[in-house]
């Protein structure tokens, strides 16, 4: 399998040279490429993009095993059943599944057929996007829709704009965005966040939990958290609660931040700034009487965190100058509280907060370099 | 003496941890039997010969000139007699090969009076020196008409392994300075300083700089960015200390001498150390190449690509020596440590041994994809510019936002730490040089 591709068969000219693309993918997943350089720098750096994309999903790694091991606390504790701690792990695992299969084939389909069509190499993007999209759905989405949704922004955000690097909005949300417009029951209420179990108990209905952010949309901040709600800010920050696989757990999240900050491949900048952004609208609406709720509950409760810190940092869709990373990053925090405190439709602000961010990077950053071109134009003068 | 200093310390930037810095020792003087001499070597030389196979040249005659200014001339390092014009596709002059005599005989070009309205001119433009002298923006030869705002020798290199001028022009004070005053005819000359007790100090009549950081620190132009920016319209230009050295040695004995101190370096170098010799000089006289072995005429970062049968260009005062790295890794990207490959992110464990120097190779360590990680342009970049506006303002070919970008002030090297880091594999360098060459053609 390795020493593929065989000279002839898959080279120029040869009868399967279609099908370069993919081979190339394969070959060099296994085997770093033999190619020199060529022209410009002799030497080059270690670091790959392959390199960047595993770093990220090394970082969900532990929202990820948290998740699967919450699925099953979820549901023993909503269907009132004894499963010890390896039950609720490997019961989450196994519900799972299915979710990254159907993301990764799908996904990896289609960026293959489309590296094919393009002729040129298969991107490793999709990698960190087909791990985050099952994180950030309902656990019993189901699959054709989550096969749909994945389909859709891999064409329409990524391909068409072609491929990794050129796409406008981060695409693992827009398939998220997908499913929410186009399936709402399956996406939000109180009914979806705990995945039934296989045998018997799918049909009980009545039973249900509801997220943090859906009570406080039912009933208010007040009935979801802080002093008097069903939650408290050690639930929220633990992530023993119901809530997208991947960002209920506020430590395993950290640990990635960690790791995504310290290998440089996030920026904290935007990570900090969007918590700022969060906290002053937060602290705001107390101020304004919109909620009670002291501002940093925000930052732990549904998606915040985990946007801020795995979503808004895409590097190809926030912001790339550093100026422009705060006020990305800052304007996505504000927004998505806003949201929250303001719109009585949807509670979860995170996710049209970082698409809507995610729209007008080019222009802060045109604002950015503008800005500075016209300082140094005026220093020139001077001089 | 020293009229006056500027202090800037540079934090942006990286030194490349490759294994073969030239001990300092001479380690042999070549007196070479055939030397090249290679248009190629000049950017923006549109080059007509002067000489014909079986000619009889002495060291310092005319062997080519410029199409375009004809008193601009390329001459003979040595004295022999031509024996080979090299024609690439198109009839395109490549070089021009001449054997040595045994006994080398130089043109007496006189002792000018620089002080004289001219002389320095006309003694650089007689002995080819001229094109010695590098303009800016874009990194051609100087123009004849250009009024160049200052003169900038960076007196220090901080790229790869590159050679240390206080050793390769030990004993050539006299030299400097004379070369030095020859230049100032022209503009004023500044200069780019690094420790206080360095040989360039003890410069006068030079307006002296002190320059600190990783590199590129010592490029020129990232130091005249920050010390004297070139705006549109303005010209600056620069000359390699060991250049200056050379026309100190012309204007004080009339005679033109492009003997150099030329570094051997790299992993993949037998023996490291300086060779005496001179521009032209074929590779293979100054160091012992193994197979599969690639010949940088220069660093690894913008040096040129000499081939083993190669010979020294006339800027070049380095040799760097590595292996093609064709072997193909299992699993590179995955594997959590690679002790032989280094990478300047965080994202390898390269951080945790900051001393240790790696026997580099070519390989290019990835795939071609688009820009993902743009950050890191900016940390090897210190100048006021926005890198990645730049590269893509390069690529695209539009002239306004090139201009408004900063294209003036770069020159590719500038911007080679970029190529090194990109974890897109894009060739940056090319772009800039792109972009340089549209901006020539449509300014002009």
């Amino acid at each position: 399998m390795a020493d593929t591709p065989k000279p002839g068969l898959f080279e120029k000219g040869g009868k399967l040279y279609w099908l370069h693309s993919s081979i190339d993918a394969f070959d060099t997943f296994l085997r770093v490429p033999g190619t020199v350089t060529a022209k410009g720098a002799h030497v080059r750096d270690g670091i790959d993009l392959k390199r960047v994309m595993i770093i990220v999903v090394v970082a969900l790694i532990p929202a990820a095993l948290f998740g699967m091991y919450n699925v099953g606390v979820q549901t023993s504790t909503l269907y009132g059943l004894d499963w010890g701690f390896f039950h609720k792990f490997f019961y989450g695992l196994l519900r799972m599944l299915p979710l990254f299969v159907v993301s990764y084939v799908v996904g990896l389909g289609i960026e293959f057929a489309s590296a094919q069509i393009r002729g040129e190499e298969v991107n490793e993007g999709y990698l960190v996007t087909g791990f985050l999209i099952p994180l950030i759905v309902p656990v019993d989405v189901p699959l054709w829709m989550l096969a749909l949704a994945t389909a859709f922004s891999v064409i329409f955000v990524k391909e068409v704009f072609g491929g990794t690097g050129m796409n406008i909005w981060n695409p693992a949300l827009v398939a998220r965005a997908f499913l929410f417009f186009s399936y709402p029951s399956s996406m939000s209420g109180s009914g979806v966040w705990v995945s039934k179990t296989w045998a018997g108990l799918g049909g009980v209905d009545a039973i249900s939990a509801a997220t943090p952010l859906a009570i406080a949309h039912d009933g208010g901040f007040d009935a979801a958290t802080g002093a008097v709600g069903q939650y408290s800010f050690m639930d929220l920050f633990w992530g023993f609660i119901p809530g997208s696989t991947g960002e209920t757990c506020v430590v395993a999240i950290l640990l990635g931040a960690i790791l995504l900050v310290w290998t440089g491949v996030a920026s904290w900048k935007i990570m900090v700034s969007s918590i700022a952004g969060g906290l002053l609208v937060g602290w705001l609406g107390q101020l304004a009487g919109a909620t009670a709720l002291p501002c940093y509950y925000q930052i732990v409760m549904g998606g915040f965190l985990f946007g801020s810190v795995f979503m808004a940092t895409d590097p190809v869709t926030a912001a790339q100058t550093e100026t422009g990373k705060w006020i990305y990053g800052f304007l996505i925090g504000a927004l998505a509280v806003v949201v929250r405190l303001w719109n009585p439709g949807y509670m979860e602000g995170m996710m049209l907060a970082i698409l809507l961010m995610n729209t007008f990077a080019p222009l802060i950053d045109h604002c950015v370099v503008s800005s500075h071109m016209s300082r140094r134009a005026r220093k020139a003068a001077k001089a | 003496m020293p009229i006056k200093f500027k202090r800037l310390v540079l934090k942006k930037g990286l030194d490349i941890p490759i294994k073969g810095k030239a001990a300092p020792v001479v380690l042999k003087r070549v007196v070479p039997d055939v030397v090249a001499i290679k248009p190629t070597d000049f950017k923006g030389l549109v080059p007509r010969l002067l000489v014909r196979e079986g000619d009889k040249v002495l060291a310092g005659s005319p062997v080519m000139a410029d199409k375009l200014h004809p008193e601009i001339l390329i001459t003979s390092p040595v004295s022999g007699t031509v024996r080979q014009i090299v024609r690439g596709e198109k009839r395109k002059l490549l070089a021009v090969l001449v054997k040595a005599d045994a006994k080398q005989e130089y043109v007496d070009f006189g002792i000018p009076d620089i002080v004289k309205e001219g002389q320095a001119r006309d003694i650089l433009l007689k002995s080819g020196l001229w094109a010695s002298l590098v303009q800016r923006p874009y990194g051609v030869m100087a123009s004849l008409d250009a009024q160049p705002k200052i003169i900038y020798i960076s007196t220090f290199n901080t790229a790869p392994l590159a050679p240390d001028n206080e050793f390769a022009l030990d004993g050539r004070l006299e030299d400097l300075q004379s070369g030095i005053l020859a230049l100032t005819c022209f503009a004023p000359v500044e200069e780019g300083i690094t420790g206080d007790d360095s040989l360039f100090a003890k410069l006068g009549s030079v307006f002296q700089h002190r320059v600190s950081g990783p590199h590129p620190a010592g490029n020129p132009g990232v130091q005249i960015s920050h010390f004297n920016p070139i705006q549109k319209g303005e010209t600056v230009w620069t000359v390699s200390p060991m250049l200056v050295a050379a026309i100190g040695h012309l204007v004080n004995t009339g005679k033109l001498d492009l003997m150099r101190r030329v570094a051997v370096t790299g992993p993949d170098a037998t023996k490291l150390g300086y060779v005496e010799c001179l521009p032209g000089t074929p590779v293979a006289d100054i160091a012992h190449v193994l197979p599969d072995v690639r010949v940088i005429g220069g660093d690894v970062l913008s040096g040129e690509n000499l081939g083993a049968e190669g010979y020294l260009g006339f800027f070049q005062d380095q040799l760097t020596l590595i292996r093609e790295g064709r072997e193909r890794e299992w699993f590179g990207w995955a594997k959590p440590i690679r002790p032989k490959v280094f990478s300047s992110s965080m994202c390898y464990f390269s951080w945790l041994t900051p001393k240790k120097e790696y026997e580099m190779d070519t390989n290019v360590h990835g795939g071609p994809r688009a820009f993902v990680e743009t950050k890191c342009f900016e940390d090897v970049t210190p100048m006021d510019i926005f890198p990645i506006y730049l590269i893509k303002a390069c690529m695209a070919g539009d002239i306004e936002k090139m201009e408004q970008y900063g294209i003036y002030e770069v020159l590719p090297e500038d911007l080679a730490l970029c190529d090194y880091v990109d974890p897109s594999k894009n060739e940056i360098q090319a772009a800039i040089q792109k972009g340089i060459d549209l901006m020539i053609k449509e300014m002009a």
